[in-house]
């Protein structure tokens, strides 16, 4: 019989995760750099006028982070289903939406978090003042973690597919526009002097629901596509 | 005991097997023979539970493996064509990982025994990347060795052993069918277990 | 009296019922089209704000809510057919798409042809349109998924679950379109509502109607050829008057 605990699975597979990545750092770095890139090449391509900008920035970072974390969902299942060791994770005697809730962990610590870190830094090139700093990173922290998830049934659906790059940015971008709507709208309150707690507390209630059920769909659209 | 019953299966439009049907017990051997293409893969896959069969029923002790998900996948040991092992970690991490995932937590001491028998000695720590495509075959193959699965689902095993390690095999599984183990596996070379006869199952 | 509706479901049964039925949806879809354009254009009075212009929401208010209730009916044949494992319902549900694609185009089309003269832009971000916008990207993303599997089932099982997925998010995605409309002042199409002429009422009413059997019809057709298509390896597609020529 397995002696395998939910709590031991779930340590295993992000440990695992976090191990490979650091052996290949690079990936990781992709990432960031581009998100830096594209927030950077705002200001060059619509002018510096620094008011504009302010108001530009929440939308600027967003959009720049859910194209990032576009570009890193192809890491999530593709690495491990072309060597075969996805296929031995089918297998796990322990639940499978568990599992994948765990890589969805690790990948959200390795594309997500580093983003989150890294967005003040871009909002002070933007000018953006300290408190609408400090509720764009709480909304990029709620938010974040709800594009690793629904990217995870995309990246799942399309698992080696031609061209399933592309594809997956099709699914799952349009699925991400609440998460946009509301990460912007938290910092465009508090800019505009009111609360951003409705917006924020919808993206928890987001967060909640993807925790809820995108593990369990992912984990049957893993079932789907490794027929 | 495993138990196949009518068991079909179709790829893409048309129909690959139809009709299968066998029993296997403890101690046995089952062969899957067939041309390419007649479907020996994807019976393995299916009796792994990867893959839902049009039509007929798997039973693992009794119940169907439907039913036992995570219970049967704790009681199968499969190696699929592709080696499933990482090339950024060496080969006693890979060893270790993918034991911990099927449920076996196992000291450094007993994998590194595992992949000494399987000829890797002095090889332990090495990254997989540097590996001969024999040698990760046998990185692989070192989990059996482990594994306290009773039913061992192997496509191909013997794919890019050379001849030593062919004969360390038939022995690992002839130890394993004396343990009161069943293993079904494909293969296109020869694989002789001593004083085991293999059953064998013709695909069309 | 029971029916036997598994009988129909087979793939065999159906094409040839469905053969059946395409001229009983098609002809009353085309006469109500035309009688629908007729009221439209000749019996509704010219309306007092938007003068002729307004003429258009005979067509770009059915396409639209036939491209919202065609997206749900689709996801729910598509979940049917995950469920029960009934490859027909998966095969009416890519049947669906390209029409529900289809509506959601010519709604944008028309809303843009509709706020030239109204508001002097082709586009405004309001809220129904954003929506409508949205809608037409997850069609083409279902499309497109199942386009890129080669194998059927699995592009009938993975589509099915992204248009359930999707589905579940028409609603929040909605909702949340609306929350950030209001908040960005946008402007918003109404109509004159309760005042609305009777003529014009029947008009609408006509058109969605048509509307309502050309998505049967077409999709008829289309299920048609996909069955063709899928068992074209079968004896019964080989003993088909029609493939015998």
């Amino acid at each position: 019989m397995s002696n395998l605990s939910l709590h031991g699975l779930m340590a295993l597979v992000i440990s695992r995760d976090l191990t490979l990545a650091m052996r290949r750092r690079s990936d990781v770095l992709t990432t960031l750099i581009f998100f830096v890139m594209v927030v950077s090449l705002f200001p060059l391509a619509v002018g510096s006028e620094i008011e504009m900008l302010r108001k530009m920035a929440p939308g600027v970072v967003w959009v720049a982070a859910l194209l990032a974390s576009m570009l890193s969902l192809g890491r999530m299942f593709s690495a491990d289903y072309l060597d075969g060791t996805l296929e031995q994770m089918l297998l796990v005697p322990q639940s499978l939406s568990m599992l994948v809730l765990s890589k969805i962990i690790a990948h959200w610590m390795l594309s997500g978090l580093p983003l989150v870190l890294i967005a003040p830094v871009l909002g002070l090139q933007f000018d953006m003042a300290g408190d609408a700093l400090l509720i764009m990173v709480v909304a990029l922290l709620l938010g974040t973690p709800v594009l690793s998830m629904v990217g995870a049934i995309g990246a799942a659906l399309t698992l080696g597919l031609r061209g399933g790059g592309v594809l997956v940015s099709l699914l799952v971008l349009p699925l991400c526009i609440p998460v946009l709507i509301f990460g912007t709208g938290a910092v465009a309150a508090i800019t505009d002097g009111m609360s951003a707690a409705a917006n924020l507390s919808l993206l928890g209630a987001f967060l909640l629901m993807s925790l809820l059920f995108t593990p369990w769909v992912a984990a049957q659209a893993l079932r789907i596509s490794m027929e | 005991m495993l138990e196949v019953t009518n068991l079909a299966c179709t790829r893409g439009e048309h129909q690959l097997f139809a009709g299968i049907n066998f029993v296997l017990r403890a101690g046995e051997l089952l062969q899957v023979q067939g041309a390419n293409g007649s479907g020996k893969t994807t019976l393995l896959r299916t009796l792994c539970g990867f893959i839902q069969p049009l039509a007929g029923d798997i039973r693992w002790k009794g119940q169907s493996i439907r039913v036992l998900d995570e219970e049967y996948f704790a009681d199968i040991a499969y190696l699929g064509h592709l080696n499933a092992i990482k090339d950024e970690l060496n080969a006693l991490e890979n060893l270790r990982i993918t034991c911990a995932l099927a449920g076996n937590s196992v000291s450094d001491s007993v994998a590194i025994a595992a992949l000494r028998r399987l000829g890797l000695r002095g090889r332990e720590t090495f990254p997989v990347k540097v590996l001969s495509q024999g040698q990760r075959r046998r990185v692989a193959l070192a989990r059996l060795l482990i594994s306290k699965a009773p039913l061992w689902i192997l496509d191909e095993p013997l794919a890019a052993l050379d001849v030593s390690a062919v004969v360390l095999m038939q022995d690992v599984i002839g130890e394993h069918l004396a343990n009161q183990g069943m293993v079904i596996f494909t293969t296109h070379q020869s694989l002789d277990v001593a004083g085991v006869e293999p059953r064998r199952l013709q695909l069309s | 009296m029971a029916i036997n509706w598994f009988k129909y479901s087979a793939p065999s049964t159906f094409y040839v019922l469905a053969g059946k039925l395409i001229p009983w949806f098609a002809w009353p879809a085309a006469i109500l089209f035309f009688v629908g354009m007729y009221i439209g254009f000749f019996v509704a009075p010219t309306d007092a704000v938007q003068s002729e212009a307004y003429r258009i929401i005979f067509i770009h208010v059915p396409a639209s809510i036939l491209s919202m209730i065609i997206y749900l009916v689709m996801a729910g044949y598509a979940a049917l057919g995950l469920v029960f494992n009934t490859r027909l319902s998966s095969m009416m549900a890519t049947a669906l798409a390209p029409t529900g694609a289809l509506f959601a185009f010519i709604s944008l089309w028309t809303g843009a042809l509709w706020g030239k003269p109204m508001w002097g832009a082709w586009w405004v971000w309001d809220a129904r349109l954003t929506s409508e916008l949205i809608l037409l990207f997850l069609y083409l993303g279902f499309i497109a998924l199942q386009a890129s599997i080669e194998d059927p089932r699995r592009a009938d099982r993975a589509g099915a679950l992204l248009a359930i997925v999707g589905s579940v998010n028409v609603p929040i995605i909605y909702f949340s379109v609306q929350w950030w409309n209001t908040l960005h002042q946008g402007s918003t199409i109404k109509l004159s509502g309760t005042s609305m002429h009777i003529a014009m009422q029947q008009a609408m009413f006509t058109m969605l109607a048509a509307m309502w059997l050309y998505v049967i019809t077409v999709a008829l057709m289309r299920v048609r050829s996909i069955i063709l298509e899928r068992e074209r390896n079968t004896q019964w597609v080989a003993d088909l008057a029609e493939v015998k020529q």
